[in-house]
């Protein structure tokens, strides 16, 4: 499907609220990315600037759903749209929630990073959670460019990248429940820890929420609590239509 | 009870697993076969297959001069009267063919009525406007004519306004009051199907949304097939909807369907207002 959907109304101004509102979310995932990214990269690096950073900026994104929320609203109502555009602009309420939930879980891990600071057992870096990042970032990355070219091709990929996320959470609280037995010293950096990666694991999650709404946007194939393998047959019953 | 659980109590679990009715459940009463309908030399409608459920609503949408009120013309003959049109194909109502040479033009429009867009009353009374179609039967017992003129008017949401101006000319009604006094004189010969050909396009939208009330009440009675420009209009009163371009039916299905995930990419560029 190609992109210029959004652009072939034969009102002008209608074309033009649907580009805005796409554009709109797509520079709201664009923050929640460096959000997240920031986040991470603090809370590994002891990094106190940018943890204080993603903070003050977490309001940004909180205002951005609020804005875009209200900009669908209007558009349902001045315009009642129907098929795609109707299925684009409820898709994109459900999306911007789970990138506000993505950007609150960001913002978890950079407060976190800040109580840490100055805390003896800080010292040594959280290099734990590196790989994780890496997986959510991607995922989030797909996720945001799947919506952005109306393309479901890959999002059967992202979400079973979201299996790897998961499996990769249980293998770090297996890490951290070791460390903790082996020196009662180390539980508080491990719960840390561990929350950190619950935190990374929860946008893994949204991110596998926006692909779905993403499906529902370009075939109209509702698959949310569907296995993956009902996913992937439901993608595929419909791609070549 | 405390509401939460009166709300609980009230939420038929069973309902939620109800599987929706099988197409073959549907029982068909308008079925059009291999319709081809041409004004002169030009061909209007072509190849036209449909199955019309009983006692649902169907509407037609499309864009101006797509065959959409022709094709409702068809289905009680009104196509008949314009000079030149030839059709080829069937028409059943009840499994009945209503072009075969047998069928008594007049006894099939009192099955199937219609509803025009200008509402069309009588300049007679409110009451002899719903008795007409008795009066031209025959029917002139006053006590069987005002059964019918109180059950009509109720039957399109009139009486109470109405009942104590049943001697006042018709056309001192308002619009949207006038296109409801038509459709009781419709109902008033109890047909099977009424046929609506932009029922509220004249009207203002508290009488147009009195008129899409009244055809959901309909419904419960009748077969209701209606053309509409309104494609909100077909979203909200219909229970299936048919899109025609250029004489031909490009999509015919469930209208929640339809107007949230077209199959056909035409129909999709029409109601979300795309240039085809």
């Amino acid at each position: 499907m190609d992109n210029s959907k959004i652009k072939q109304h034969i009102s002008r101004q209608f074309n033009e609220e649907m580009e805005d509102i796409r554009n709109k979310v797509l520079a709201m995932g664009g923050l929640v990315e460096q959000q997240v990214d920031l986040a991470t990269k603090a809370f590994m690096g002891n990094d106190m600037e940018n943890a204080e950073k993603v903070v003050q900026q977490d309001r940004y994104v909180n205002e951005m759903e609020k804005d875009i929320d209200h900009e669908c609203t209007e558009i349902m109502a001045k315009r009642q749209p129907a098929a795609f555009d109707l299925r684009m602009l409820i898709a994109t309420i459900k999306i911007i929630t789970d990138l506000e939930r993505i950007g609150d879980e960001a913002a978890r891990i950079a407060k976190m990073t800040m109580r840490l600071e100055g805390a003896e057992y800080y010292q040594d870096k959280y290099y734990e959670i590196e790989h994780l990042q890496n997986l959510v970032k991607e995922m989030l990355n797909g996720a945001l460019d799947a919506y952005a070219r109306n393309d479901v091709d890959e999002v059967i990929a992202i979400t079973e990248q979201d299996a790897k996320v998961d499996r990769e959470y249980t293998s770090i609280t297996r890490q951290l429940i070791t460390q903790m037995m082996e020196n009662p010293r180390n539980i508080t950096r491990a719960l840390d820890m561990l929350w950190a990666a619950r935190a990374l694991e929860r946008i893994g999650d949204h991110a596998c929420n926006v692909c779905e709404q993403v499906i529902y946007m370009v075939k109209g194939k509702d698959v949310r609590h569907l296995s993956r393998e009902e996913l992937e047959r439901t993608v595929n019953s419909v791609r070549d239509r | 009870m405390t509401t939460a659980q009166k709300i609980r109590h009230a939420i038929d679990i069973n309902a939620l697993n109800r599987p929706r009715p099988e197409p073959s459940a549907i029982e068909t009463c308008i079925k059009v076969e291999d319709l081809d309908l041409f004004y002169g030399q030009k061909q209007a409608l072509y190849k036209v297959n449909m199955e019309m459920p009983r006692k649902k609503v169907t509407a037609y949408i499309g864009p101006s001069g797509c065959g959409k009120s022709t094709l409702l013309r068809c289905i009680n003959r009104m196509n008949d009267l314009v000079d030149g049109v030839s059709i080829k194909g069937k028409i059943l109502l009840d499994g009945d063919d209503i072009y075969d040479k047998s069928v008594n033009v007049a006894a099939l429009r009192r099955r199937v009525g219609m509803v025009f867009q200008k509402p069309n009353p009588f300049p007679k009374t409110i009451y002899e406007n719903v008795a007409y179609g008795l009066r031209i039967q025959g029917i002139n017992d006053r006590r069987i004519l005002d059964e019918v003129v109180e059950k009509s008017l109720r039957g399109a949401a009139l009486w109470d306004e109405m009942k104590d101006r049943l001697n006042d000319n018709a056309l001192g009604m308002s619009g949207g009051q006038q296109q409801r006094l038509v459709i009781a004189r419709a109902i008033a010969i109890e047909p099977e199907v009424i046929l609506l050909d932009e029922p509220a396009s004249a009207l203002d939208p508290i009488s147009t949304l009195k008129i899409e009330e009244l055809i959901n009440e309909l419904k419960e009675k009748y077969t209701i097939v209606i053309v509409t420009h309104n494609m909100q209009q077909a979203a909200r009163v219909s229970d299936y909807t048919a899109f025609m371009y250029m004489g031909e039916l490009i999509e015919f299905g469930e209208t929640s369907e339809l107007f949230t995930n077209p199959a056909k990419k035409q129909t999709e560029d029409y109601i979300t207002g795309r240039y085809g």
